[in-house]
């Protein structure tokens, strides 16, 4: 590997749970003078503890090197401890413990259009938001003219942004941020907003600063988007970097991390949220014809879909969304259980039980390859209830599809059995 | 590369080193020197910001002393006939409003700092000294606008032929500014960095600063408190400020060297100690806010 220009050593980063003091120095001066008398805190529910040593590790003794013109790809899932290590590299909290040694200048952008105004004009908001992230001036007026064309708003560069379109404000501020220089890139997952167009305008941006040899850290879910853009990831589990590898092993080892068993996904009572209920996700899993659970299905054969699910009490239009995507990210289709109108009337409340709600895939429909099942409970501009996007993954094997007589891998997500007709004229 | 980050100097061959402490005495002024250009941005919104969309625009800036002194001549000086140290009542009061309104604006706002750049602090680094820095000198230019107002009324008063008499302490009037800031600014770092944690000192300040206005000499004069009461007025590192100001340009009040220089050591320590507890604070306020 080249020369480090990051060095991160042992950093762990703890928050406190819970309310921080109580907010008002009233109500803390109550509470010290409480137990200063050997009273309960008169501010405690009955029965609440105090939340005073509880502490979440975000991180815990993470350390890792980067090489100069390195682009390393940090991926986990929520909550893993990803947007903590930018916080701590960008310098907006500090670790708890450990140390970070770096060469370079860093530059972050945890969110496009950060500190933009909205009564200023465009032409203003670009050296705005270009001084606080730390460009100079005349580094601005220098590059002007090449924000503004990335942007594409000229026409509007006068007009105070609060009047832009929301695609126009994130592509004026991700313009201002993609002409950074900063020795060392810091990245959060900023790319997913604006159009797809804009965000392959950008991604092909974001490659090029790769290429000048530039360091970048890129933390992103779109697994497409780590592959195309990183060589080398580090995945992170709940606060502990558990791999280190190229990207392509890093992507499978995060996709198919967390399946407790293969083809079928069991939550177990700790993995879901509090809020949650009355919801209580069991378990999802793919069945192939005989009912057996699978994690590779043939691509000529249907398989079911099941999740399993408990209602503690009655819900009132709860559907379940199944998502199914490639292991890259990219969706393939997104479908409910009562997507059918007469499920729609017959189900649209369910009283407290147990149940399953599966579906079928037709035979002749996915092309081979690595696929991801998320799932979603939830009633329709009510709440949500529940969601993991990476709930399950699973392999599709074309032996026996169309086409096989070329061995040669297809493009494309659908592998279906066309019938075509040659006719001789 | 330049070693444009002081947070600490490691050995000569990293910029940086992100821990868990940093240095509390440490004001990094070149950094803060390297943000300059967004020190003048800031200044710039502050400044364009404020007044788009209202009729008036910038006569804000006028209008208000103004509507102050009125309210204050009228109440302070025609009904609760207050003395002014034998000066014209509105030139009296709008000196004393001038001033004041400097200095609590300067220290109401950067009490604000945290809190309100919540949002910003906490997705992108630069050295957070750089917002109340920046909002002293749009203040000062605020003042200036205002002083400036002053002057002509000052000057108007001369032609109808008041006697005032302007004098060599308004040489003075750099240092007097530097303590009116550097009050409001440390007084207005520490509570922001309080505020990260107690949101009640907000409405303290508020109400504090209204109350702070009348422990000094802004609408009397010392001359017209009673002895004993007189040293508590001293106590204020403002009241010495004020009356050398009106001392310089109309005068009229005391000046007293030592107890500027009290006023100025007292500058000294809350900036010291506000310096500390925004460091303090800068490192993990995102954890808290």
């Amino acid at each position: 590997m080249s020369d480090p220009v990051i060095i991160a050593e042992n950093i762990s980063k703890a928050y406190r749970l819970g309310q921080i003091g109580s907010g008002t120095l009233t109500n803390d001066l109550k509470g010290w003078w409480a137990r200063a008398r050997g009273k309960p805190n008169p501010l405690l529910k009955i029965g609440q503890e105090e939340l005073i040593n509880e502490t979440l590790w975000a991180l815990r003794e993470v350390s890792f090197s980067v090489g100069q013109g390195t682009v390393l790809g940090i991926i986990g899932r929520n909550g893993a401890g990803k947007s903590t290590v930018l916080k701590i590299l960008s310098r907006v909290t500090a670790p708890t413990s450990g140390q970070i040694k770096v060469k370079g200048r860093i530059a972050s952008l945890l969110e496009v259009g950060t500190g933009f105004h909205p009564e200023l004009t465009g032409r203003e908001n670009i050296y705005l938001n270009g001084a606080i992230l730390g460009m100079k001036r005349v580094e601005i007026d220098r590059k002007f003219d090449e924000i503004l064309d990335f942007s594409e708003v000229e026409l509007f560069i006068d007009t105070p942004v609060k009047r832009y379109s929301s695609g126009m404000y994130v592509r004026l501020a991700f313009a201002v941020a993609a002409h950074l220089e900063p020795e060392i890139l810091v990245v959060d997952e900023v790319l997913a907003v604006g159009d797809v167009e804009f965000q392959k305008k950008c991604l092909g941006k974001m490659g090029d600063v790769a290429q000048e040899g530039r360091t970048v850290m890129f933390v992103s879910h779109n697994m497409s988007a780590i592959l195309r853009l990183t060589q080398e990831s580090i995945v992170l589990e709940k606060g502990h970097l558990v791999m280190r590898a190229p990207s392509s092993e890093a992507v499978d080892y995060y996709l198919s991390a967390g399946n407790s068993k293969v083809g079928e996904r069991i939550w177990d009572a700790d993995e879901v949220p509090v809020d949650a209920a009355p919801f209580r996700p069991i378990a999802i899993r793919l069945l192939d014809k005989a009912g057996k659970i699978v994690d590779t299905v043939r691509s000529t054969e249907a398989f079911k879909i099941e999740m399993e699910y408990d209602l503690a009490g009655p819900l009132t239009g709860l559907r379940i969304g199944i998502y199914l995507s490639t292991a890259r990210g990219e969706y393939v289709l997104t479908s409910f259980d009562t997507d059918d109108q007469a499920h729609f009337e017959k189900h649209g409340s369910r009283p407290a039980g147990h149940y399953v709600s599966g579906c079928m895939l037709p035979p002749d429909f996915l092309n081979g390859g690595r696929y991801t099942l998320g799932v979603n409970a939830s009633s329709y501009r009510v709440r949500r209830y529940f969601m993991d996007e990476q709930a399950l993954s699973f392999n599709v094997d074309t032996s026996g599809a169309p086409g096989m007589q070329w061995s040669e891998p297809r493009p494309g997500v659908l592998r279906p059995r066309l019938e075509w007709k040659i006719e001789s004229i | 590369m330049a070693k444009s980050d002081g947070i600490q100097k490691g050995s000569s061959k990293w910029d940086m080193i992100i821990g868990p402490q940093r240095n509390l005495f440490d004001l990094r002024l070149t950094e803060l020197w390297h943000a300059r250009d967004l020190i003048q941005l800031f200044v710039r919104r502050d400044f364009v910001s404020v007044y788009k969309q209202t009729i008036l625009g910038p006569l804000w800036y006028l209008i208000q002393p103004l509507m102050t002194t009125i309210t204050f001549t009228v109440i302070f000086g025609n009904i609760a006939k207050l003395p002014t140290d034998g000066l014209p009542q509105f030139l009296f009061y709008m000196s004393g409003t001038v001033l004041w309104t400097y200095f609590a604006s300067c220290l109401t706002k950067t009490s604000e700092t945290f809190v309100s750049n919540a949002n910003l602090f906490g997705k992108v680094y630069f050295p957070r000294l750089a917002v109340p820095i920046s909002i002293l000198i749009s203040n000062l230019i605020a003042f200036a606008i205002q002083f400036a107002f002053f002057l002509v009324f000052m000057g108007y008063f001369a032609l109808q032929g008041t006697q005032l008499h302007p004098n060599w302490w308004m040489l003075l009037t750099p240092v007097l500014l530097l303590m009116m800031a550097g009050l409001g600014l440390g007084f207005g770092i520490i509570v922001s960095s309080l505020t990260t944690k107690y949101r009640d000192l907000r409405f303290l300040v508020l109400f504090g600063v209204q109350l702070l206005m009348y422990v000094t000499p802004v609408i009397y004069p010392m001359s017209s408190i009673p002895p004993q009461f007189q040293l508590l007025i001293k106590f204020n590192p403002m009241s010495s400020v004020v009356e050398a100001f009106r001392f310089a340009y109309l005068g009229a009040g005391t000046v007293n060297v030592v107890q500027l220089g009290y006023s100025f050591s007292i500058m000294l320590v809350v900036i010291l100690i506000g310096v500390v507890m925004f460091n303090r604070v800068e490192a993990t306020f995102m954890d808290t806010v």
